[in-house]
């Protein structure tokens, strides 16, 4: 039934779920039906890669269409792409999963963090997870019965996760550790030595450590840890990876989730149910990308890396100052200094000088006074959104 | 560093050093004299625009041509490509391994004009052997750009 309320206000005519009207009604829904209405806007506000999947990948899909791969796959995804992955992880890592038990292939790390969420929690039970944070990471916990616990984060600290912190939050209901390091928004790296810290709290108090690293490949000049390679931490980590972001794969939906057995059971079990199983042509695609896709990937790093640097140095030089984001494709400026909330100014910027950036208040407490700005766009926008910006910022400054 | 100079400008020529210089995080002046280094000592040949001359009014023909040589003592190959690379039609001239010695591209107005440059010039070079001309119907792709419709991707206003 087609409800005649406008778009975005729920009818109350229907009942709505108490746990779904729990979810924060996006504060940045508005504002992008706004941008959906202006014209000539240049958008940093996509968190997605401006290419297209490398070709590479496209063709091997189209030829196993072609070919009549056309059927369902094995609920935890096609044993190709499950082999490939072990050997992958084994190769970055030198971590060993058991292709035929602990590895899942899911519609996207989105579906992967739905079902971890759904295996591990009790109604009640608590995941800590830092502020700012990816939108999904609390709303899957809520999903899911459980209840999300925050932590501060600050850019003083190149929003790093503090141990400590971590275990000030612990309690008798705590099941897990949320994280998801590159960072979306911050575009924050965790060190080997920070995250090596959270390992131990996790270890100590038994907990699991959910984590999403999805930007995995998207580090520039420094390196990435994986959670699960650091000493005894396979036991206690439930790690989910993408495609999405490193080969350009948005559209295909398809990541995965690398765990013990028990919980990739406990997932499948979920999955199985309500998804059968990951699109075969986007498995398909995978099977490439980590075949062959390590060179195309890199090239994309590499034409990130440039622009990383354009646009931190765009947003300092315009007075927006801006910690040195290590990964992902995000720069998170401060914009305190115009005295405007993030909201106010992500809309001010939109309607007066047609830029759009994301309100750091939509991550997190701890994003207020911040915005997110995507350079995963074309160098000209890039530049053209930073003179736009400075007219904007001089105009607003506070004297 | 001068790799990383000469990737960004084969991407894109128009790349001025002050941009180059926030991309990789090297001084302005430090590009600068790279690239007047590069263009001094050839490594960069010269920047020019890939034109898709179907666009406007103007006959371009090309034509692909194929030729055999027969290999001048002591010299070999090179002096016989340089006679016909000379040639201001030629656009490009590979020596290749094959069936044939050298792979010419000419650009002319009409066919009749590459079919004169064909039998009147490059036939008579000496050491040339057999030639088969090609003519070009349609260009997909240039110099690595696709000629016709090549579509932007467009992204959904999405937020996540
Ligand atoms: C941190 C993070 N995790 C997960 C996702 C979703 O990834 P996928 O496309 O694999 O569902 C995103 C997408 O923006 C993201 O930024």
């Amino acid at each position: 039934m087609v409800s005649k309320s406008k778009p975005g206000v729920y009818s109350k005519k229907y009942h709505i779920s108490k746990r779904t009207n729990q979810l924060s009604p996006s504060g940045i829904r508005k504002f992008f039906d706004l941008l959906a209405s202006i014209e000539g806007v240049i958008s940093l506000g996509v968190g997605e890669p401006d290419y297209a999947t490398p070709w590479h990948i496209v063709e091997s899909a189209i030829e196993s269409l072609e070919k009549g791969q056309t059927m369902y796959t094995s609920n935890l995804g096609m044993p190709e792409l499950r082999q490939e992955l072990a050997r992958y992880l084994h190769h970055h890592y030198d971590l060993q999963y058991d292709p035929n038990t602990e590895l899942l292939i899911t519609v996207g790390v989105s579906e992967a963090m739905d079902l971890a969420m759904r295996a591990i929690l009790d109604p009640g039970e608590e995941v800590i997870m830092p502020d700012p944070h990816y939108v999904a990471y609390d709303a899957c916990v809520i999903l899911a019965g459980g209840k999300a616990v925050t932590v501060p984060t600050y850019e003083e600290d190149g929003f790093e996760l503090s141990a400590a912190d971590v275990e000030a939050r612990i309690t008798d209901k705590t099941r897990a550790i949320f994280i998801g390091y590159p960072a979306n928004p911050t575009g924050a790296v965790m060190s080997r030595e920070k995250m090596g810290e959270i390992a131990e709290v996790a270890k100590h108090y038994g907990l699991l450590v959910v984590s999403d690293e999805i930007y995995a490949k998207l580090v520039y000049g420094v390196e990435h840890t994986c959670v699960a390679a650091l000493p005894d931490m396979r036991e206690h980590t439930i790690l989910f990876g993408g495609f999405s972001k490193a080969y350009a794969m948005t559209g295909w939906r398809i990541g995965y989730a690398a765990a013990p057995k028990e919980i990739i059971a406990a997932m499948t079990k979920i999955h199985q149910y309500t998804m059968m199983c990951a699109s075969t042509m986007a498995q398909v695609a995978a099977i490439e990308a980590l075949r062959s896709g390590e060179e195309s990937a890199a090239e994309m790093v590499e034409d990130y890396g440039r622009r990383r640097l354009v646009m931190v140095k765009g947003l300092c030089d315009i007075g927006l100052s801006c910690f040195e984001p290590k990964g992902a494709f995000y720069a998170f400026p401060s914009i305190k200094k115009t005295g405007m909330t993030s909201e106010e100014f992500a809309e001010a910027l939109l309607k007066e000088e047609k830029v759009a950036v994301v309100p750091g208040s939509a991550f997190g407490d701890c994003g207020e006074g911040y915005v997110r700005c995507c350079y995963a766009t074309s160098m000209a926008d890039i530049e053209e959104a930073l003179a736009r910006m400075k007219r904007f910022v001089s105009k607003h400054q506070r004297s | 560093m001068l790799n990383d100079i000469l990737k960004i400008l084969e991407h894109d020529a128009q790349t001025t050093p002050r941009q180059i210089a926030e991309m990789t995080g090297m001084s302005q002046a430090e590009v600068s004299k790279l690239i007047k280094q590069a263009l001094k000592d050839r490594t960069i040949l010269k920047y020019k625009a890939i034109v898709n001359w179907d666009q406007v009014e103007d006959e371009h023909v090309w034509a692909l041509i194929e030729v055999k040589l027969t290999p001048q003592k002591d010299v070999g190959f090179d002096s016989v490509a340089e006679r016909i690379y000379r040639f201001p039609q030629t656009r490009t001239v590979y020596l290749v391994s094959g069936t044939y010695d050298l792979f010419v591209l000419v650009v002319g107005k009409s066919n009749h004009e590459i079919a004169d440059f064909v039998s009147q010039k490059l036939s008579h070079i000496e050491g040339v052997n057999e030639t088969v001309t090609q003519f070009v119907l349609k260009r997909y792709k240039e110099d690595g750009e696709i000629v016709e419709g090549h579509e932007e991707v467009k992204r959904q206003p999405v937020i996540l």
